[in-house]
């Protein structure tokens, strides 16, 4: 055991790919030793800082939040052409975690706007905003969602953010699917960057609740304060 | 399509029945129009329907016009389809605006085509018709609370100003 142990500081260079078969076997010989409760003092310091990567579960959290998006099967115009595209194999988002369309937006955090939003469908929309859990984020896909576009006339909401708060406006009649690629992964950035930022938080509408929520801090005292780290924002 | 001498043979029937009911026709790019007075409307879309000589049987459109400098200023046209010998005839109504917020009024042809029912409606929706005798005559596509009738002519073109080179100048300090 000694003997070995020796072998093993003077061998293993530090994390990486191994060197050499001799050190693949050395590495597996102090994992099993790990595993087995075997390793103690310097050894496992050294194998925790070699392999262990530690982290906030705020963080963790909105990792695997952003890379697992599941959009509301919702489409509104042309656009929605575009959209129902990118989960094709020919551009395939389920690399990026957002193939998952949901018929129902009990089941959906996102809503991708596809499309020119009428008056009429407006309050339409909003409800179903309403109804999608949170956390939720919304993209405005293409120029009619974010502006009226083309369609600037007495039918149309300029722009969806005058009732809905819209995270990512994607440019573009229509964008293609690469172009809604691209604002998938800018909201992924989004949501890694705000940790535990509901929308309310974000847009400063708190309160506006339908139902009061009995976790919304309401003490201004205990307001937990949020770092916001605007380095890994985009 | 009846050509123009079968227009004015069409005219000629319609005018020995009533004689205020055609006020003029109109021939042109090979499509036959009959402009008809918008009281006996209904009378001619019967005979045209009716009568063993013509036989129009199928209301292919109904719409609305706004010809907003002329009066009678609202038009509302009639695009009517004999599908045995594919002939097709436009019977045109033109109706005097009474002025806001009364309505322009003609009468109903529901009861002779059913497919008159949503494209009536259309019609109120967009340019402010009133059909006499329309069992459910509400708002089509536009909400219901919608202020106004958007496609007639002097209906405001809504939306937001949009910022182009020759109209920078109207807007200044766009930027701010």
């Amino acid at each position: 055991m000694e003997i070995r142990r020796e072998k093993v500081q003077g061998a293993v260079s530090g994390p990486g790919q191994p060197s050499s078969a001799e050190e693949l076997r050395i590495r597996q010989l102090r994992a099993r030793d790990l595993l087995r409760g075997e390793l103690e003092g310097v050894d496992l310091e050294q194998y925790a800082g070699e392999r262990v990567l530690t982290t906030t579960l705020d963080r963790a959290l909105d990792w695997a939040r952003s890379n697992a998006l599941w959009p509301a099967t919702f489409g509104l115009a042309c656009c929605a052409i575009e959209m129902m595209a990118t989960p094709t194999a020919r551009y395939d988002i389920a690399r990026f975690g957002a193939e998952v369309f949901r018929a129902s937006p009990r089941q959906a955090d996102m809503l991708i706007l596809s499309g020119r939003v009428s008056i009429k469908m407006a309050p339409v929309l909003r409800r179903i905003y309403d109804q999608m859990l949170e956390p939720k984020w919304v993209i405005a896909m293409g120029a009619c969602a974010s502006s009226a576009g083309v369609f600037n006339n007495y039918a149309l909401v300029a722009g969806a953010d005058k009732f809905l708060p819209v995270d990512v406006h994607v440019p573009g009649c229509p964008p293609r699917p690469e172009a809604l690629m691209h604002g998938i992964l800018k909201l992924q950035r989004k949501i890694q960057g705000r940790p535990d930022l509901g929308w309310r938080k974000r847009y400063g509408a708190e309160g506006t609740e339908e139902w009061p929520n009995p976790r919304a801090p309401h003490d201004p005292e205990h307001e937990p304060e949020v770092p916001i780290e605007t380095s890994i924002l985009p | 399509m009846p050509d123009p001498a079968g227009l004015e043979v069409i005219a000629h029937e319609l005018r020995e029945r009533s004689a205020d009911s055609i006020v003029d026709t109109l021939y042109y790019r090979d499509s036959a129009t009959l402009i008809v007075n918008p009281d006996r409307v209904i009378e001619v879309l019967t005979w045209l329907r009716e009568d063993p000589t013509q036989q129009y049987g199928f209301l292919s459109s109904l719409h609305g016009a706004d010809y907003l400098p002329h009066t009678p200023r609202f038009g509302i046209h009639y695009e009517l389809l004999n599908m045995e010998r594919v002939e097709r005839i436009r019977v045109k109504a033109m109706i005097e605006d009474p002025g806001y917020p009364a309505l322009p009024e003609t009468d109903s042809c529901v009861e002779l085509f059913a497919t008159a029912d949503f494209q009536e409606r259309e019609a109120y929706d967009m340019f402010g018709v009133r059909f006499r005798g329309h069992p459910d005559l509400r708002r089509i596509l536009m909400p219901e609370d919608y202020e106004g009738f958007p496609q007639r002519r002097d209906f405001p073109m809504g939306g937001e100003p949009v910022l182009f080179t020759h109209n920078e100048y109207t807007m200044p300090r766009w930027y701010e």
